[in-house]
């Protein structure tokens, strides 16, 4: 019971009549990669948002680092070590990497309520510091994001997650949007994270992602959780049954 | 060859080819201002705008004039650096010009003399209470008062009911010039304490609105406060998301918005030894204008008071020289309008140039 990080009990969310989330039963031990695949509206973004609290959920209990959490808020969930990469990422165009890495919780050299002075030099160096360990490539830290390309900005969101000693990292559709090589790229992160022991959830429709990456898959189906297999017990033909509902799968669940 | 140095992860990066900070532009606009004024002038009128042509007066430059750049736009200045991180933050602040005049005439009336030659002085509203002669202080605390009471209602409207910064400090802007002719029944008041009147004396508006540039450069460079500034006007999802108290930040900004326009109608009022309750009229549109000019974006999360303050400079080269080339006062209001307008434009184009990465 000690080594499991975030454990679901029966999950539930609904908007008025919709059945979005339904008793979801979910399991993530130390320094496991778990990716979350399904159809769309199948409840897995969903499923995120109850976790990270930016929702609250209809029903269910939800346990983080060994106690019950109710996070009333993101901020809340962040501050146990719940570090969220979403979708729509969450960066300040105007602002260079450190002060993104930083933003919110920044160094300060002497604390003046809201006019403290930052300690710039210690951030600039904690930001190098995060880049290398996550293998992250970017020309110019002083350049503003603006400048960047979409892997680069994925990039720095992913970085800005792993710099802060996070618990479990949650990633929703990490590469959407990027080309092959910077797919490759926050691929390339993902293993860093995971050679460093960093528990992870990912959110992907990538069914070759999700296979280079991960230990173990949970697909979703019209807000169910309908399989929980590791990877080499599985394929890729196999997952798609369980996406499209071709295999149901509650025999097997209920087995394991 | 370049000398390159690498950024991390070994990618190749030449700190040579960095872009200029916007600043350097504003400046160039300037510089290039300042040129034509000076050519026109020695080309039709046989005069120099920059230069000393006097025989009486030593000195290369004209400095009559380069003090009367400085100081026509340093009150307006004062306002701009207000106005500008209230803009980098997102926003837009309508009511500083009317603040200017309602503070002007409340804190004048804490700053009157008990006679006037000899005679009971009668502009001082609160002569039968024995309020005259009052020390410095005291009117100075009530003027920074008033402009933290209206600049903290514009700062809850908005972080609060939710509504346009535009429409919050819409209705400050006809509140508080409707307090400022309320309050002397439409009567100007006059007649400050010599140590009043010496806050805006000689050339020290400048020395006000040049420390108070420095000061809001660094805060806004160094402080978290500055930091979450840029955040909010670039991206005020990911500025909440990270954890910014927006609401409270948007309410410090309008409140030092506020008090800044104070602190301009202080030197105002004392400068002109008078407060009138239709002062300030239109200070806030210029403000703004010193501000978009100096390249802070409307749209918000860009721009410096480095910034501002060239863009002041340039707004009192334009009336200076048009006063220069003896062109009516019509057209320096007519040119003041294309400019703001230009300026917007020239910002829109930027980002659009920047969004297509050229």
């Amino acid at each position: 019971m000690s080594d499991i990080v975030l454990k679901t009990e029966n999950l539930t969310k609904h908007y008025g009549g919709v059945h979005a989330l339904q008793e979801a039963n979910f399991e993530l031990r130390k320094g496991e990669h778990v990716a979350i695949m399904g159809d769309n509206g199948a409840g897995k973004s969903t499923f995120v948002r109850q976790i990270t609290g930016v929702e609250q959920r209809t029903d269910g209990k939800i346990w983080f680092d060994g106690k019950e959490v109710n996070f009333s808020g993101p901020i809340e969930a962040r501050e146990a070590g719940i570090e969220t990469v979403f979708q729509n990422l969450a960066l300040a165009d105007d602002l260079d990497v450190p002060s993104n890495l930083f933003l919110g919780r920044e160094k300060v050299l002497f604390n003046l309520g809201p006019f403290s002075i930052l300690d710039r030099k210690a951030m600039r160096k904690a930001t190098e510091a995060a880049l290398v360990r996550t293998a992250v490539k970017i020309p110019n830290l002083s350049s503003t994001i603006r400048h960047m390309s979409g892997g680069q900005r994925q990039c720095v969101a992913i970085a800005r997650t792993a710099t802060f000693a996070s618990k479990l990292i949650i990633m929703d559709e990490p590469t959407a949007a990027l080309g092959v090589q910077e797919t490759a790229q926050v691929e390339n992160i993902i293993r860093t994270l995971k050679e460093n022991g960093e528990p992870l959830i990912l959110v992907s429709h990538n069914m070759r992602q999700v296979f280079d990456l991960v230990d173990r898959i949970v697909v979703f189906r019209r807000g169910r959780i309908v399989a929980n297999l590791r990877k080499q017990d599985t394929d890729g033909n196999d997952i798609v049954a369980y996406i499209t509902g071709a295999k149901t799968g509650q025999a097997e669940l209920q087995a394991a | 060859m370049s000398q390159t140095s690498h950024g991390i992860g070994g990618l190749s990066y030449d700190a040579k080819k960095r872009p200029w900070p916007a600043e350097f532009n504003v400046f160039l606009a300037l510089v290039i201002l300042v040129a034509a004024f000076e050519l026109i002038g020695r080309v039709f009128l046989g005069d120099s705008f920059l230069f000393n042509t006097r025989e009486n007066v030593s000195g290369l430059f004209n400095e009559q004039r380069l003090q009367i750049i400085i100081l026509q736009v340093s009150i307006v200045g004062i306002i701009a650096i207000g106005v500008t991180q209230v803009i980098i933050c997102g926003g837009i602040d309508l009511s500083s010009g009317s603040i200017v005049g309602a503070t002007a005439m409340i804190a004048m009336s804490f700053a009157q003399v008990a006679t006037v030659n000899g005679n009971p002085n009668p502009k001082a509203m609160f002569i039968d209470y024995g309020w005259t002669d009052l020390p410095v202080i005291v009117p100075l605390l009530v003027a920074i008062g008033c402009g933290l009471i209206a600049g903290l209602i514009n700062g809850f409207l908005i972080a609060y009911t939710r509504i346009p910064p535009f429409i919050a400090t819409l209705g400050m802007m006809v509140t508080a010039r409707g307090i400022a002719k309320w309050w002397s029944k439409g009567q100007p008041i006059s007649f400050p304490t010599d140590s009043f009147a010496a806050i805006g004396k000689g050339l020290m508006p400048v020395v006000i609105f040049i420390s108070l540039a420095i000061l809001f450069q660094l805060i806004l460079t160094y402080t978290k406060y500055g930091k979450h500034c840029y955040a909010i006007g670039s991206n005020e999802d990911a500025a909440r998301m990270s954890g910014i108290k927006i609401a409270n930040h948007k309410v410090l900004v309008y409140a030092i918005a506020g008090i800044l326009a104070a602190i301009a109608a202080v030197v105002l009022s004392s400068k002109n030894l008078t407060a009138q309750a239709g002062m300030g009229v239109m200070y806030e549109l210029d403000a703004i204008a010193m501000a978009v000019i100096g390249g802070v974006s409307l749209s918000g999360g860009r721009g410096s008071i480095i910034g501002t303050v060239i863009g002041s400079l340039i707004f009192g080269v334009i009336i200076s020289g048009f006063t220069f080339l003896r062109l009516d006062a019509y057209y320096q209001e007519m040119v003041k309008g294309v400019i703001i307008v230009g300026a917007v434009v020239l910002d829109q184009w930027r980002q659009r140039r920047r969004a297509i990465g050229a």
